[in-house]
């Protein structure tokens, strides 16, 4: 049936809409679902797992896959089956360009015929992927920024739904506040509008998991096929076409997102989805000269070593590079994180933000602990069963250790006290908030009685604020609760954490009193 | 679907090759990085430290002060007091001599050990026909200014050793198995020589009021080691007891007894003319604690290490002294 000439359905371009939908449907729901009481041990995670890209940037960073992640073997032999499918019926990212593409097609002039064209740039992804899986080779694992799972989760997440907030309110709940959510959402609208322009640009120019998924999809067994008997010539199969493949010509099938569309539009009937059919456009339609790549490496490969001869690195992390509990120590947290922002999205007290510049350009939308945002709840471990990658590792309740016996338990980092922001130290005032607060038990925040002067010189009795070490978990609820709000007269930075080994600043075993 | 035409059996067996391959490929790498452990994963553990003390001789003295001459025969008859040096250092043996060589100050300022000392050791080391002689130290100061200031670079490498700065030589993971220092970075050859000769300088310290043999170990750790002053008497004593050296040549031929460790007032600095050797390194401390007029008991460590077995410290009262020119 060809619904274009005969007015019937083209059915499986219609299940590829459910398929679309579906996915879509659920990638949003799993965003939502990761924040809702109740629902924690939904699997939500599930479409990042089936990434193979971030699959391969584990691999090659850390020598090491997390078990989840062998779910990305599924679309690898979708891939070898039926080519760059997972773009076209499954990515959420996709759809949402595929819908921003058609919303627009009025505004590109020229004939739709034209929009749908190769240009020599769509090859730039292919590029960029070579880079990401240099820098990948050397630790770095900056893939997860222009992975299209993570940037819409992070976009979405931290970008788009705290501006929605703003825009329409919450409904009494406090709104959420981000690092940086403006340059976020902004560099999603700003990939939205280019489909105005170009249909699909960043699926066809940046996408480096459609790069790897083409390059797979050079091998596919089956693909669109012309007969070149029953071809008119018309070029109407280039009129919705999503991957810039050009059915009409020598299909390029690496570029080919398999949505069919070119199938229900051609009049004569000629084009098919068929097993075996030959390649006609060598290479799957994309030539990648060896110089190009290798210049890519090389970018990749030079990047890495300026990272990491810089500050604010995995040799010599930030002072606010606090990371949630059960991260891993900083080199292998930077080679597995995919900066998805699951975590940032999951952390119901908004403690966890991406960092932009907290933790290095390396460490760029990786999740930081900022505690005047929020804490890290004792008994909350929703960012380590969000994680795809095993960046952030599930923990149990006994393990965080923070709701037992402390001292035994992990540590993200350590409260100081700025004595002259502090009420009972610089104004003599009492005050003991932070002590209240403090969740570890025996607190590890005690208190000091001292019998000061007033200004008047009447005296005054006051409980003044320390901190034991040997105690502090780095939970920030000291600094989120602070009456000075602007900031905080106690403050957590990363030292002391446990998963760093040459972070302690005590002398003697962990976990002992002194 | 009826059979497309072109499809011919060479392209199907070129696409069925090519999608094991992949697939196949791409689960093996997934089978692969599901059991490896990680880039990351730690390696064998922290190393042990080897013992390299010898037995107690109850027919040798634990320790001589040697005196009356030149720096270089009082080292040498120390050394001979005690047997000679072919009872510590044997054929093919790979010695660390650790002076302390932590300070940018010239010889004569007493912050660092003697280049005379040193170099003295060194040569017995030579003549008793060890393989390697290294000289090294985890400076304070710039590693290589201070090997150079201390005069302890050009004095070794005239004798015959090599010199080992930090950087070069690096640092291992080991386990110290103490109170207070579990396992931390140690400076490589602290751990792979054969025999070790601890080469330390008298010296007054702020903290600990005394540095000698046992704080000189101080200088083979790495990492933040600042993190010991916050116990420091417990820390010394871990480190005593886990480097036990073959035997010790206390440098006490000048002492400064005041603004120590650093000094740099030569006033400060009170010439002493002796140099001490022996087997027990808490005797030979308790001796240096005397030459500042410190009773060594009051020297927090000296006790804790006294009560772990490493020596004696009331042994420190009763050594005999020889003449070098004798």
């Amino acid at each position: 049936m060809r619904e274009a000439e005969r007015g019937g359905i083209y059915w499986p371009r219609a299940v590829r809409r459910i398929y679309q939908a579906f996915f879509l449907a659920l990638f949003l729901a799993a965003l939502l679902l990761m924040t809702a009481e109740g629902i924690r041990r939904l699997p939500v995670a599930w479409l990042f797992h089936l990434d193979p890209l971030s699959a391969a940037v584990s691999l090659l960073a850390s020598w090491s896959l997390t078990a989840a992640l062998a779910w990305s073997l599924a679309i690898v032999a979708l891939t070898v089956l039926a080519g760059r499918a997972f773009c076209g019926w499954i990515c959420p990212l996709g759809t949402i360009l595929q819908l921003a593409s058609w919303a627009t097609r009025r505004l590109r002039r020229g004939p739709a015929t034209e929009h749908n064209r190769w240009r020599p740039h769509f090859a730039l992804k292919y590029l960029l992927l070579a880079a990401l899986l240099a820098a990948a080779a050397l630790g770095a694992g900056i893939a997860g920024l222009f992975d299209p799972l993570s940037f819409l989760a992070r976009s979405l997440g931290s970008g788009l739904s705290p501006a929605l907030h703003q825009l329409v309110g919450t409904g009494g709940w406090r709104p959420r506040i981000f690092i940086g959510a403006w340059l976020t959402g902004l560099l999603f609208l700003a990939v939205l509008v280019a489909n105005r322009w170009i249909v699909r640009w960043w699926c066809r120019a940046l996408c480096p998991l459609g790069a790897l998924l083409g390059l797979i999809a050079r091998a596919s067994i089956a693909r669109i096929r012309i007969d070149p008997a029953r071809c008119a010539h018309c070029n109407r199969c280039a009129t919705d076409c999503q991957g810039a493949d050009e059915p009409f010509a020598r299909h390029r099938v690496a570029e080919c997102h398999a949505c069919l569309n070119c199938i229900a539009a051609c009049p004569e009937g000629a084009i098919g989805f068929r097993a075996f059919a030959p390649e006609d456009a060598p290479h799957g339609g994309v030539s990648l000269p060896r110089r190009r790549v290798l210049g890519a490496a090389a970018a990749g490969v030079a990047l890495v070593p300026l990272f990491r001869a810089s500050t604010l690195s995995a040799a010599q992390p930030g002072p606010l590079a606090i990371r949630p509990p059960g991260a891993q120590p900083e080199a292998g947290f930077l080679a597995t994180c995919v900066r998805c922002g699951a975590c940032v999205n999951a952390c119901p007290t908004s403690a966890l933000q991406p960092a932009l510049g907290e933790a290095g350009v390396e460490g760029l939308y990786t999740p930081v602990l900022v505690a005047r945002q929020g804490w890290c709840e004792p008994s909350c471990l929703l960012c380590g069963q969000v994680c795809p990658t095993g960046a952030i590792r599930p923990l149990t309740i006994a393990e965080k250790g923070w709701t037992l016996e402390a001292g035994q338990g992990i540590r993200i980092g350590t409260a100081f006290f700025d004595h002259g922001r502090c009420l009972p130290w610089g104004m003599n005032v009492p005050c003991i908030v932070c002590q209240e607060v403090c969740p570890t038990s025996p607190k590890a925040i005690w208190l000091e009685e001292v019998d000061a002067v007033g200004r008047d010189g009447r005296p005054v009795r006051l409980q003044r604020p320390r901190i034991e070490p040997g105690l502090c978990v780095g939970c920030g609820l000291c600094e989120a609760k602070c009456p000075i709000t602007d900031i905080a007269a106690v403050r957590i930075t990363r030292i002391g954490e446990s998963r760093e080994t040459g972070s302690s600043f005590r002398l003697g075993n962990r976990g002992q009193l002194p | 679907m009826s059979a497309p035409p072109g499809v011919d059996r060479r392209l199907v067996l070129r696409r069925l090759g090519q999608a094991g391959l992949i697939l196949g490929g791409a689960g093996a790498l997934a089978a692969l990085g599901l059991r490896s452990r990680g880039r990351w994963a730690g390696g064998a553990g922290p190393a042990a430290i080897p013992r390299r003390d010898l037995a107690v001789d109850p027919a040798r003295p634990a320790a001589v002060i040697a005196a009356g001459g030149a720096i270089a025969p009082m080292v040498r008859a120390a050394v001979g007091a005690l047997g000679g040096i072919g009872r510590f250092v044997g054929a093919g043996d790979v010695v660390l001599v650790k002076p302390n060589m932590a300070w940018d100050r010239p010889p004569e300022m007493g912050a660092n050990t003697h280049p005379a000392v040193v170099a003295e050791v060194v040569r017995l080391c030579r003549e008793a026909g060890a393989a390697r002689v290294i000289v090294g130290d985890v400076a304070v100061h710039d590693a290589a200014r201070v090997a150079s200031r201390s005069g302890i670079a050009a004095a070794a490498r005239d004798a015959g050793a090599e010199l080992a700065l930090p950087d070069d030589a690096g640092f291992l993971e080991a386990a110290l198995g103490g109170a207070v220092l579990s396992t931390w970075e140690v400076f490589r050859p602290a751990l792979t020589a054969t025999k070790l000769i601890n080469v330390p300088v008298v010296k007054d310290h702020a903290l600990t009021r005394l540095t000698a043999g046992l704080k000189n170990w101080y200088g083979v750790l790495g990492g933040t080691r600042a993190r010991l002053h916050q116990d420091i008497d417990t820390s010394i004593a871990d480190l005593a007891a886990a480097f036990r050296p073959t035997l010790t040549v206390v440098d006490a031929t000048r002492v400064m007894t005041r603004g120590g460790p650093t000094g740099g007032r030569l006033e400060d600095v009170r010439p002493v003319g002796l140099v001490a050797a022996g087997t027990d390194p808490v005797a030979l401390d308790a001796w240096g604690a005397r030459l500042l007029g410190l009773e060594p008991r009051a020297i927090g460590y000296l006790g804790l290490a006294e009560g772990r077995g490493v020596g004696s410290i009331a042994a420190g009262d009763a050594l005999e002294t020889v003449r070098a020119g004798a």
